[in-house]
């Protein structure tokens, strides 16, 4: 299947500020795909060049097989964009908010109404339905701004940082519904954040920005590999080994370096495949061992990393 | 062009406008005070004060309407002095104050519309909406220039009515208004409500806030002002030829101003703004 975002070399510059600095990458139908960075790392400009609001200074980007910046309106036909404050009509009610949004999308008059009851009931707002937005608790807009950028039942989404300026429980919240979208519809999101538990959780490739540039691009276990390409693990013992257990596993083929004292040794391995053969020398040289624990990487481990070797 | 869109644009528009004090208020004060206390105020005067009062009032107008165009001096032919009065005034004295009103509501409806929904942060939103520039564009100017135009129109007519009824005592007959009044309100008043929200537009691309749009785009007050003091001192009267010209005139600046505020109105530079 192609894929529905295609950008190469794309640039925005603002004056001297390079925006968006030559960012090429793909997103495949059904996809949760991060960009994640700091403020100003061009996580928003590529949002909006994706959508045809800001023409690109250079570079070029396919949106369903369309240029944004010459077919704009026909690409927003076909996405939906969670601003990063949900730029709700505060003195119209959010079944007003949502029939004015889906007349723009082009709902047709005879299912608008139907639609709107429809979104606000799966976002659990039908209640409220008829109260005026200024009266509603931040998680509620976020969760209405959610509503309206998926009224028209675009096939791709946007997110602006969710969650952002959100309590944890309805942060929690609006996590777990765009879950559910990604799971339940197959919808393909693109998520503009810097919560990395946020992005870890409902990712499946993520590109870590600065600066307008991609600093690396994959899934969780491709960055791992990419940054740190041998395993660590993290052995704890009932009692401490003896001398000679060490040695052994010093000597072992795929080990390439132990360290550590007492109840706790830290082993580097080539890969994930040495470490039963690890567990089977230091049990063959009576060690007993409590627990065997390969060192998971965060999202969180790979962003500061990246983002240090950036400074 | 998706009309559909632009009328949803225009409800929206109007529905935030209704909830704002500081738009409405103005739009409620300005015609009852121009169209009903006013004219009450000129119309019953004169027939409250002695009449030699009045008389000496024409006395200082006697130079004013020598300086009258022959075809407007006679209306007033025939008439008892406390008539001449209430025609000096309702006709023509008060006329160019009804142009401040198109301006005045397209400017204040515009710049709630334009800087307002950008100082509220929901200009991003509607950014995203699959509308094109124009279409945007086309519904932003009409949520000004439809409620501009016919509360204009609906003062003039409650005006009409008014003196008519405060005034027959005096008349015996439905005068009001003169024939200088149908191109002041049909050729004017919309050219005069179009240059409001064109100025608007312009100006709200440059400014952050409502206040400041509104307060700016006001000043256009000032080129009523000079049509007020021209007919109140009698430099100028605002006969039918005249005001033709001056409407010809100001659509013209119209198109100009029309023309650029379309090229300064597209999505990158709206967002640049935010």
């Amino acid at each position: 299947m192609a894929p529905i975002i295609e950008v190469k070399q794309l640039e925005r510059v603002f004056g001297t500020n390079r925006a968006v600095d030559g960012m090429t990458f793909h997103v495949e139908p059904g996809e949760v795909f991060g960009l994640l960075g700091p403020n100003g790392a061009g996580k928003t400009t590529t949002v909006r060049l994706l959508n045809g609001i800001l023409p690109p200074s250079g570079g070029s980007a396919r949106v369903f097989g369309l240029d944004p910046a010459t077919d704009g309106q026909r690409v927003r036909q076909q996405t939906g964009v969670l601003t990063e404050t949900p730029a709700l009509y505060e003195r119209s009610t959010a079944r007003q908010n949502l029939e004015f949004f889906g007349t723009l999308a082009g709902i047709p008059e005879q299912t608008l109404g139907q639609k709107v009851t429809d979104i606000l009931a799966f976002f659990g707002l039908q209640d409220r339905a008829n109260d005026k937005v200024e009266t509603y608790s931040k998680g509620m807009k976020q969760r209405l701004a959610l509503a309206r950028a998926l009224v028209h039942e675009p096939p791709l989404l946007f997110l602006d940082e969710p969650t952002s300026g959100l309590d944890p429980e309805a942060a929690q919240h609006v996590n777990a519904l765009i879950a559910d979208l990604s799971h339940r519809n197959g919808q393909t999101i693109i998520l503009a954040t810097h919560n990395l538990v946020e992005a870890q959780r409902l990712c499946d490739r993520v590109a870590v920005m600065n600066k307008g540039r991609i600093l690396a691009m994959g899934s969780l276990k491709e960055l791992s590999r990419k940054l740190w390409p041998v395993t660590w693990v993290d052995i704890t013992f009932w009692r401490a080994p003896a001398e000679s257990a060490l040695g052994a596993l010093k000597a072992q083929r795929g080990v390439m370096q132990v360290t550590g004292q007492g109840e706790a040794w830290q082993v580097q391995v080539e890969s994930d495949e040495a470490i039963p053969q690890v567990v089977q020398r230091l049990v063959a040289d009576g060690a007993s061992i409590l627990k065997v624990n390969p060192r998971d990487y965060t999202l969180e481990d790979i962003y500061f990393a990246l983002q240090a070797g950036e400074k | 062009m998706n009309w559909r869109s632009i009328w949803a644009i225009v409800r929206k528009d109007l529905r935030e406008v209704m909830q704002n004090k500081m738009v409405w208020a103005p739009a409620l004060i300005v015609p009852l005070v121009f169209a009903v206390v006013l004219p009450l105020v000129m119309i019953i005067v004169p027939q409250m004060i002695p009449v030699e009062d009045v008389q000496r009032e024409l006395g200082d107008m006697d130079a004013l309407l020598n300086s009258m165009p022959a075809a407007l001096k006679t209306i007033f032919d025939g008439k008892s002095i406390e008539q001449m009065f209430v025609i000096y005034m309702m006709g023509f004295t008060f006329a160019p104050m009804f142009l401040i009103m198109p301006i005045m509501f397209s400017s204040v409806i515009g710049s709630d519309s334009f800087a307002g929904e950008r100082e509220r942060k929901t200009m991003e939103a509607l950014l995203y909406a699959p509308t094109s520039d124009l279409e945007l564009f086309i519904g932003k100017v009409l949520t000004a220039l439809i409620p501009a135009i016919s509360l204009s129109w609906l003062a003039f007519l409650i005006n009409i009515i008014v003196v008519n009824i405060a005034s027959y005592p005096l008349f015996g007959r439905i005068w009001f208004p003169l024939e200088t009044w149908w191109p002041l309100m049909f050729w004017l008043t919309p050219a005069l409500a179009v240059l409001g929200i064109s100025a608007t537009v312009l100006i709200s691309s440059r400014v952050k806030t409502f206040m400041e749009a509104y307060q700016t785009s006001s000043s256009l007050v000032l080129v009523v002002l000079v049509l007020i003091i021209g007919q109140v001192s009698g430099v100028m009267f605002l006969g039918v030829a005249a005001e033709m010209i001056i409407g010809l005139f100001v659509w013209l600046v119209d198109a100009v101003l029309i023309y650029l505020s379309v090229t300064k109105f597209n999505r990158s530079a709206l967002i640049a703004k935010l």
